[in-house]
């Protein structure tokens, strides 16, 4: 168990920076999860935890030892790689031995730590397969006890699965964290997928264009996002978002002259400022005409989800989604008055994205 | 492209028998002359009917060309360059694919186009080493200045010779180097995934180790495929053994002796001996490529991970 903590960390490839300036503290034991859309850093940033990559400028270090100059053999770190990257040509039993083997651990010893972390992730029958006749989330697991049978005081996981379908997805996200709950080991795990990282984490970096957006669990980047970018990328379906500014009167223009009324944003109503208003779904709910404040909007369509449904309605121009679990059926077409939650209102700049405080 | 229609399959197969016949026959006429005896060989037109005497032909052959002790020297040639070549090819693709220094494009196309530069074509510069190895120090001792200081202060000449002429060293050392196995290596080095690679630095594996423990296995195939291609390549050399072994009789290859097979101007023609011989001497690259054409075409053609 180590913590690490990233200060003022760069990345450039030749001339072009990609990583603008991250500064991290991860605590020892703490599950991280970094998030972000493809492109925005985060792999890089484990690779460069993981030694497999340069640093540009600034400094890692890892249980307070600065690693910036050792290989990635001398940090003590285990990766699992999103393509498995097993040795193609080893038997499972070699494949989950091999740093062990490289580490010199005498045969005996090997094949006993080789067989408990075998055991731990349900491989003991699979030991003398080779990767080739394994399903991937068998070879996935064989990656995974590969990592573990090091005892490495840094667990790093590189959208590892990705490549299993939903189902299987859902299985080893809890293997996972049922591993992290017994090992407590320090672990970064980097993914695009938000219900992943939502899950896992303990602490979540929302990552965006080489930038750190947000830190923060993940209940509370959920409930207060920092940013426009974190609060359209984090929940599903996406959280509404109008852009407009507020009038004399105190209501909120938006559309094409759509008019909302949300007197809980008294305190930061600055007439002719432009702003964005972001609401969830599901803090939209259906009302009727005569309630205060309520919206009126045509529905678009409407998305089935079994449990619920997703209404997509058009409200003067704007778009506005509901997360509607009334039973009533409702048609594409039709007349429709949804009023916003008082509390569930976010407020960001225009100009730097950031969250305006209310 | 795959058709199927009666007159293509004809035409497919009258093409590949054209083929084989024009490949085998060679070979045919070599055992048939090999197998008859002084008359029947001298025949015309010659017959294409094996007769009875090839095996006191092969023995008239072998004690005629002192087969036994040149057969010997001719495996060992063709064993140490085969295995030279395929340490080489490996260890420098492994460094140009894998290692990124300064000058490693300039290193691979040098290498590269040696392709266009075939023993043939060096030779007299590859003798001048080979009659003295030790010869470029000299050069550069002499040019530099340093043994004319060395033979002021201390009165020593400095004369380096390390003559190669007449040894097995001589034969292997100069066919060693090879574009060809060198580019087959990385093209096969370039198709492992990155993350192999990096899985292995996580693994706590040195370069070296990840040479032995990941790439040697998973390019075997291939090396079997450059091994053949090469032992036959050079169990056939015929240029640079003759140029470099005055000493015929202990450095002698079977190749060589082939011209000793041959009937001389006013001798007897007994060319059933040499084709006889002929037949002894295309023996083991023969067997070896019939042993190593499952993994020899695997080699060339499929990439099995």
């Amino acid at each position: 168990m180590s913590q690490i903590s990233i200060k003022g960390v760069k990345k450039s490839y030749l001339k072009t920076p990609v990583i603008h300036g991250v500064d991290v503290e991860i605590e020892a034991g703490e599950f991280v999860v970094i998030l972000g859309p493809s492109g925005c850093g985060k792999s890089t940033l484990l690779r460069m935890i993981a030694g497999l990559e340069d640093i540009t400028a600034g400094e890692i270090a890892i249980g307070g030892k600065v690693v910036n100059q050792l290989e990635p053999r001398e940090r003590g770190c285990a990766m699992v790689f999103q393509n498995y990257a097993l040795y193609p040509h080893m038997t499972v039993r070699q494949n989950i031995g091999y740093s062990l083997k490289v580490a010199k651990v005498p045969r005996v010893e090997r094949d006993a730590r080789v067989m408990k972390v075998a055991q731990s992730v349900s491989l003991e029958t699979f030991l003398d397969r080779r990767p080739g006749e394994l399903s991937g989330g068998q070879r996935q697991r064989v990656a995974m006890a590969r990592a573990m049978v090091r005892e490495p005081k840094v667990f790093l996981f590189d959208e590892p699965f990705s490549n299993l379908d939903a189902k299987l997805r859902v299985a080893m996200r809890a293997e996972v964290r049922r591993l992290h709950r017994d090992l407590g080991v320090t672990s970064v795990f980097v993914t695009h997928d938000q219900t992943e990282a939502m899950t896992l984490a303990d602490k979540l970096i929302i990552m965006n264009a080489g930038n750190v957006e947000q830190i923060g669990k993940p209940t509370e980047v959920y409930n207060n996002p920092a940013s426009r970018f974190v609060a359209d990328f984090i929940g599903s379906p996406a959280m509404n978002l109008f852009e407009g500014e507020f009038d004399a009167d105190g209501h909120f223009v938006h559309g094409q002259g759509g008019k909302m009324n949300v007197s809980q944003l008294n305190g930061v109503r600055q007439p002719g400022k432009k702003v964005v208003l972001g609401v969830r779904p599901e803090s939209v709910r259906r009302t009727h005409a005569e309630t205060h404040g309520a919206i009126a909007a045509v529905v678009d369509y409407v998305e089935e989800l079994g449990a619920s449904r997703l209404i997509h309605a058009d409200a003067n121009g704007s778009r506005i989604v509901a997360l509607d679990t009334d039973t009533a059926e409702i048609k594409s077409g039709t007349r429709v008055h949804l009023s916003l939650e008082a509390d569930a209102l976010h407020l960001f700049s225009v100009e730097n994205g950031r969250r305006i405080a209310h | 492209m795959i058709e199927r229609s009666p007159v293509f399959d004809f035409l497919t197969y009258l093409a590949m028998a054209i083929g084989a016949f024009l490949v085998v026959i060679p070979f045919w006429i070599t055992l048939v002359a090999g197998s008859q005896s002084l008359q029947e060989v001298s025949q015309v037109p010659i017959s294409l009917m094996p007769s009875s005497h090839l095996w006191e032909n092969l023995s008239a052959a072998w004690a005629r060309a002192d087969l036994g002790p040149k057969m010997l020297n001719s495996l060992i040639v063709a064993v140490g360059v085969t295995v030279g070549k395929i340490t080489l090819a490996s260890l420098s693709a492994f460094a140009i694919v894998f290692f990124n220094f300064r000058g490693r494009m300039i290193s691979f196309w040098l290498i590269f186009i040696t392709l266009m530069l075939p023993l043939e074509v060096r030779i007299v510069p590859t003798y001048a080493i080979a009659a003295n190895a030790l010869l470029p120090f000299q050069v550069i001792l002499d040019t530099l200045g340093i043994s004319w200081l060395v033979n002021a202060v201390s009165g020593i000449q400095v004369t380096l010779n390390w003559n190669l002429l007449n040894s097995y060293t001589g034969l292997i050392l100069p066919l060693v180097a090879t574009a060809t196995g060198t580019f087959l290596y990385r093209q096969f080095f370039m198709t492992i995934p990155d993350e192999l690679v990096e899985a292995s630095k996580m693994d706590g594996a040195r370069p070296i180790e990840f040479f032995f423990d990941v790439l040697l296995p998973l390019s075997r195939t291939n090396m079997l495929a450059l091994a053949t291609i090469m032992f036959v390549s050079s169990w056939n050399q015929y240029l640079w053994p003759l140029l470099i072994t005055t000493d015929r009789a202990n450095f002698g290859t079977v190749v060589m002796q082939l011209k000793a097979l041959i009937p001389a101007q006013n001798g007897t023609p007994d060319w059933n001996v040499t084709m006889a011989g002929a037949l002894i001497i295309m023996l083991p690259p023969l067997l070896v490529v019939a042993f190593m054409q499952r993994w020899f075409v695997r080699g060339l053609i499929s990439r099995d991970k």
